[in-house]
C-alpha cells in the first residue's frame, strides 16, 4: 500500500512501512541524502524540509502523514540546472557552513522565515532559528539571513 | 614549564630549511609507493604530497580531514605560496590512507611537544622519524596541527624545494643561467627574453631532479596567498545537500545496521534473545558482539526498531556502583593522600604559602563530564569480499582506522582499505582509539555478504562517547602585601595532566601545578582544546577570585603579573577592544579570560546579564587571538567564533552525569546545547606576531567559559566554582 506524495515537485510513491519517517524514505527509498539524520527524535533540526511550505522535521514524521503532500528537501531548493537561491548564495558569501553537515537543515529553516517574514528582526530570526550547529556557525547564519533579507529589497531575488 | 615549550618551538622553526627533505625525496620505498596510488596518466610526483600534471593541473594529497575547518584550503595557500602555483589549477583530495602518507612532519611535531625529551627528538634524523611516524599509523588531524606542523614544515618547504627544482629544470631547456629566472602563477618566466615555460612542460624532468635540501621560505611581505581569506573549497557543496558524509554511503545491496552497547562501560554482552528483532518487518540478522548486539536490516528504521525490541542482558563489569558523586569523592580522595603523579612549576610553594603577611585564598572546582555531540552521529560503512575489507567513512586519522580495521577483522593491513569521507563534525571525536564503530563493523563485515552500514543512533552516541573527562581541582594561593600572587598552588584531579599542553603564564615567584591522576570506568577522549577547557576555567577563574581579594580590577590584576610579551598585548588589545571598564547597560557587566593552548593565546571578553529564571544570557564577546601568523583570516575567525560558542555552549549547559555506572543523558533533549538565540554577536581581531605558528581549530574554545563565569560573579558577586552554570542558577 504506497503512499503517494510530491517531492520536489515530482510524484513519488512510498513503499516502506507507513510508520518509516520520512526522513528514511528520503534517503534511503529516493536515494537524496542532502536531509540529514542528527538526533531522531526532532531537536536537533538537521532533518528539516518544507511540507506544502511548513518547516518540518522529518525524522519524527511517520510517511504516513505526508500522504498527498508537497514535500521540499534541500535538492529541491536550487532552481533547474542547480542555481543557487539568493540564500544559498549569502551562505557561501558569509563562508557560514564548517563541518556542513546541518547546513541542509539550517538553509531550508532560514528559506521558510524568510519566505513568511522577507525582512525578520534579530527576535524573528532567534525565534525560527531553533536547528542546532554544534560547530558555532549561529553569528554568520544571523548575518547571512540579514544580508539576503536586505537584498530581497529587489523582487523576486530569491524565486524559492 | 613554558619554557621547555619555547626551547621545541625554536627548534621547530630552525628546521625549516633544514633537514626536512630527508624523508620527503630520501625515502625512496615511500615516494615509489605513493607514485603508484596516486599516479593517473600525465602526472608526476614531487615527494608523497605534490603531483603536478602535464595539463599544469596541481594536486596536493592532504593528509589531514578537512572538517570544515579549512585546512585544506589553508595548506594549498601554503604550498602555492611557496611553489608560486597557479591558484585557478590547485586541488586537494585526501592523502589514500596508506602508509606512504603517514604524516612525518607531523609525528614530529606531535613526538616534540609531547615528549618529555625535546631535544632527543628534535634532534633524531627525519628518516628514523618517519619510519616510527609509519608505525604509529599517524594521519592525525588533531592538536590544531595541520597548518602549523604540516603546513609550515611540510608543504611550504615542499612548494619551494619543487619550486627550485622546476627553475633548474627550465634554466637547462632555456640555456640561461638560474638566477635569471622567476617563477609566477605556474610558469618560470625568463623576463630578459621574455620566455616561459609553463610547470606542465617541466614536471616530468623536474621529478626526475634530485631537490636541494636548503630552500629560503618566502618573506611574509611576499606573500600572495597566504594571508588571504581564500573561499573555502568544501563551502559550496555544503549549501545545496551535495556534501557527501559518512552517513550518505551507499552501494549496491547495503544493509544498514544499528547497536546496542553494554550501558555500563566495562560491561559485556551476557545474553540475547534476537526472535523479537527477527520479527520485525526487514530486519535480517542479530549478532552478537563481546560488548554489544548489532541489527541488521534493510533499513535504519528497520535496525533501530529491531534494536528496540531487544532486551539484552548485559554486566557491569564491575562498575555498577559508580556516580558523578563517587568520582568526585575517589579525586578528592587522592588530593588528600597528597601523592601527585606528576608536579610542573618552580619555587618553593610550601614556604611561601606560610609566609608572614600574606593573605591566604583557597577555592574548589568541579567540571562535568563533556560529550563531543557532533551533528553527524557515528556512520560506518564495511564491505569483505573476496578477502579484502573496504570501509568507507569519515574519521581523524584514516590511516588509524585502517589499522584498527585490520586488528578487529584479523586481516593484514594490506587487505584492508580505507576510503575518507567527509566528517559531520568531529571535536576530537572521531579517533580510532576509541572509535569502537570500527571495531563493530569490522566484524559485522566479516560475517556478511553485503556491504553494511553500521549507524549509532544519537542515544547510542550520547551515552557511549570518549568523554572531556570530568575534573576537580584545589587552588590555592598567597597574596603579598604590594597585593601580587607569592604563591599559586593547583591540585587537580583527572586522567591526564595537560601541563605542558596549556602553560601558566603568570609571573609568580612560586607555582605548583599537581597532577593528580584518577580515572573512572568511562572512556575519556580528546574534546576540542583537550585539556585547556579545565585548566583554563580554573586558572582563569581563581585569578579573577584573587583580583577581587586584592581589591584590583580583573585585566589590572592580571596586567601586574605579566611581564611584556604577547599574552600581556593579547590581554590589553582585548580589553581596548572591548571598551573594558566603559559604562554598561544597567543588570550587564563584562568578564574576561586569556589562556594559552597549541602554542596559541587568546584572550575574551565577554558581556552577559542574566534571565529571570537565573540563566546567564550573552550580549557580545570580543576575541583577541595571537596564533603568530594567519594564514586564512575569514576561516580562522570562523574558528576562534565557533570555539567561543562551543565554550559557552559547554560552560552554560552541558554535562554528562553517572548513575550505577551508566550515563544518564542520551539525546539533545537532555544534553543541552547552545543555539541560535543565545549566540552572542563576536568580534575577533588576530595580532600577527610573526611568532611561531600556533594552532586555531581549538584555542578559542577555552577562554569563553571562565570569562562569562568572571562576568557573572561582577553581576552578582556569587563566584561559579562548579559547572555548567545552569546548575548553579537553579541552586
Amino acid at each position: 500500500m504506497a503512499i503517494e506524495a510530491k517531492v520536489n515537485g515530482m510524484p513519488v510513491s512510498f513503499a516502506a512501512e507507513p510508520d518509516t519517517p520520512l526522513l528514511w524514505a528520503i534517503r534511503e527509498e529516493l536515494g537524496m541524502t542532502g536531509t540529514k539524520f542528527g538526533c531522531g527524535i526532532a531537536a536537533c533540526g538537521a532533518c528539516s524540509v518544507h511540507i506544502d511550505g511548513e518547516i518540518t522535521r522529518s525524522c519524527s514524521l511517520p510517511i504516513s502523514d505526508v500522504a498527498g503532500k508537497s514535500i521540499t528537501t534541500i535538492e529541491g531548493l536550487s532552481g533547474a540546472e542547480g542555481t543557487l537561491t539568493a540564500l544559498q548564495q549569502a551562505w557561501i558569501a558569509h563562508q557560514v557552513p564548517q563541518c556542513g553537515y546541518c547546513q541542509s537543515g539550517q538553509i531550508m529553516a532560514a528559506a521558510a522565515l524568510l519566505a513568511k517574514t522577507p525582512k525578520p528582526t534579530d527576535a524573528d530570526i532567534d525565534a525560527a532559528m531553533t536547528n542546532i550547529c554544534r560547530c558555532g556557525t549561529y553569528p554568520r547564519i544571523r548575518a547571512a539571513i540579514h544580508d539576503v533579507a536586505g537584498a530581497a529589497a529587489t523582487p523576486a531575488a530569491n524565486p524559492a | 614549564m613554558g619554557m621547555i615549550r619555547r626551547t621545541f618551538l625554536i627548534g621547530g622553526a630552525a628546521l625549516v630549511g633544514g633537514g626536512i627533505f630527508a624523508v620527503q625525496y630520501g625515502d625512496s620505498a615511500a615516494k615509489s609507493q605513493a607514485a603508484k596510488l596516486t599516479d593517473g596518466t600525465g602526472g608526476h610526483n614531487f615527494g608523497t604530497w605534490l603531483r603536478i600534471g602535464e595539463d599544469d593541473t596541481v594536486t596536493i594529497y592532504s593528509p589531514h580531514t578537512d572538517i570544515g575547518q579549512g585546512s585544506n584550503t589553508g595548506l594549498a595557500q601554503m604550498l602555492a605560496e611557496e611553489l608560486d602555483a597557479d591558484w585557478s589549477k590547485l586541488a586537494v583530495v585526501s592523502a589514500p590512507a596508506e602508509s606512504a602518507f603517514a604524516n612525518v612532519v607531523l609525528g614530529k611535531g606531535f613526538l616534540s611537544e609531547m615528549s618529555g625529551y625535546p631535544g632527543i627528538i628534535g634532534a633524531m634524523p627525519m628518516s628514523l622519524l618517519g619510519m616510527i611516524t609509519r608505525q604509529l599509523n599517524l594521519q592525525i588531524t588533531g592538536g590544531s596541527s595541520a597548518l602549523r606542523f604540516t603546513g609550515q614544515h611540510g608543504l611550504r618547504v615542499l612548494g619551494a624545494g619543487t619550486r627550485a627544482a622546476l627553475i633548474e629544470t627550465a634554466a637547462g631547456r632555456m640555456g640561461v643561467p638560474a638566477a635569471e629566472l622567476t617563477t609566477a602563477d605556474g610558469k618560470v618566466v625568463h623576463a630578459k627574453s621574455g620566455k616561459s615555460l609553463r610547470y606542465g612542460e617541466l614536471a616530468a624532468e623536474a621529478a626526475t631532479r634530485s631537490l636541494s635540501t636548503k630552500v629560503a621560505l618566502k618573506d611574509p611581505k611576499d606573500f600572495k596567498h597566504m594571508g588571504k581569506s581564500v573561499p573555502r573549497f568544501d563551502v559550496p557543496a555544503k549549501v545545496n545537500g551535495s556534501a557527501q558524509y559518512g552517513m550518505d554511503v551507499v552501494k549496491p545491496g547495503m544493509r544498514v545496521a544499528t547497536v546496542i552497547a553494554a550501558p555500563v562501560r566495562g560491561g559485556k554482552l551476557l545474553s540475547v534473545d534476537p526472535k523479537p528483532a527477527l520479527a520485525i518487518v526487514g530486519v535480517e540478522k542479530v549478532i552478537s558482539l563481546e560488548s554489544a548486539v548489532v541489527v541488521v536490516a534493510k533499513g535504519y528504521w528497520q535496525a533501530l526498531k529491531g534494536a528496540r525490541a531487544l532486551a539484552p542482558k548485559f554486566s557491569d563489569g564491575g562498575n555498577g556502583l559508580i556516580t558523578t558523586a563517587t568520582v568526585f569523592a575517589e579525586q578528592d580522595k587522592l588530593r588528600a593522600e597528597g601523592k601527585p603523579t606528576k608536579t610542573a612549576g618552580a619555587g618553593d610553594v610550601d614556604a611561601a604559602l606560610k609566609a608572614d603577611n600574606v593573605k591566604l585564598l583557597e577555592a574548589d572546582y568541579k567540571m562535568p563530564f563533556l560529550h563531543h555531540a557532533m551533528m553527524e552521529p557515528f556512520a560506518l560503512t564495511a564491505h569483505y569480499k573476496d578477502g579484502h575489507l573496504d570501509l568507507w567513512g569519515g574519521m581523524q586519522d584514516p590511516l588509524g582506522a585502517k589499522a584498527a580495521a585490520a586488528t578487529s577483522s584479523g586481516l593484514s593491513a594490506d587487505k584492508v582499505t580505507f576510503h575518507p569521507m567527509l566528517i559531520g563534525g568531529s571535536f576530537g571525536r572521531r579517533l580510532p582509539m576509541y572509535m569502537e564503530i570500527v571495531d563493530q563493523v569490522a566484524r559485522v563485515a566479516m560475517q556478511v555478504p553485503y556491504p553494511v552500514k553500521l549507524i549509532w543512533s544519537r542515544e547510542e552516541e550520547v551515552s557511549q562517547g570518549a568523554y572531556r573527562p570530568q575534573s576537580s581541582a584545589k587552588l590555592t594561593a598567597a597574596l603579598g602585601p604590594d597585593g601580587k600572587i607569592t604563591a599559586w598552588r593547583n591540585d587537580f584531579a583527572q586522567p591526564e595532566d595537560g601541563l605542558r599542553e596549556v602553560p601558566f603564564f603568570y609571573d609568580v615567584p612560586a607555582v605548583a601545578r599537581r597532577h593528580f591522576k584518577q580515572v573512572s570506568n568511562q572512556t575519556v577522549g580528546a574534546w576540542r582544546s583537550v585539556n585547556a577547557t579545565q585548566h583554563g576555567f580554573t586558572t582563569e577563574s581563581f585569578m579573577d577570585e584573587l583580583a577581587h581579594t586584592a581589591g584590583a580590577d580583573p585585566v589590572e590584576f592580571r596586567l601586574k603579573h605579566l611581564k611584556p610579551g604577547r599574552h600581556r598585548t593579547v590581554l590589553e588589545e582585548v580589553a581596548k577592544r572591548s571598551g573594558w571598564g566603559s559604562p554598561l547597560e544597567p543588570g550587564h557587566a563584562r568578564g574576561v579570560a586569556v589562556v594559552e593552548c597549541f602554542n596559541t593565546i587568546v584572550g575574551q571578553v565577554i558581556e552577559a546579564s542574566l534571565a529571570d529564571d537565573g540563566t546567564p544570557k550573552v550580549h557580545k564577546a570580543f576575541a583577541v587571538v595571537d596564533c603568530g601568523t594567519v594564514v586564512n583570516p575569514t576561516a580562522a575567525e570562523g574558528q576562534i567564533l565557533g570555539g567561543l560558542v562551543m565554550g559557552l555552549s559547554s560552560g552554560i549547559g552541558e554535562a554528562i552525569t553517572l548513575d550505577k555506572g551508566a550515563v544518564q543523558q542520551s539525546n539533545f533533549s537532555d544534553y543541552e546545547v547552545l543555539k541560535l538565540a543565545n549566540a552572542p554577536a563576536v568580534d575577533v581581531h588576530f595580532i600577527n606576531s610573526g611568532a611561531e605558528m600556533g594552532g586555531i581549530g581549538e584555542p578559542g574554545l577555552p577562554p569563553a567559559t571562565p570569562a562569562l563565569a568572571n562576568a557573572l560573579f561582577a553581576l552578582t558577586g556569587k563566584r561559579v566554582r562548579s559547572l555548567p552554570i545552569k546548575d548553579q542558577a537553579k541552586a
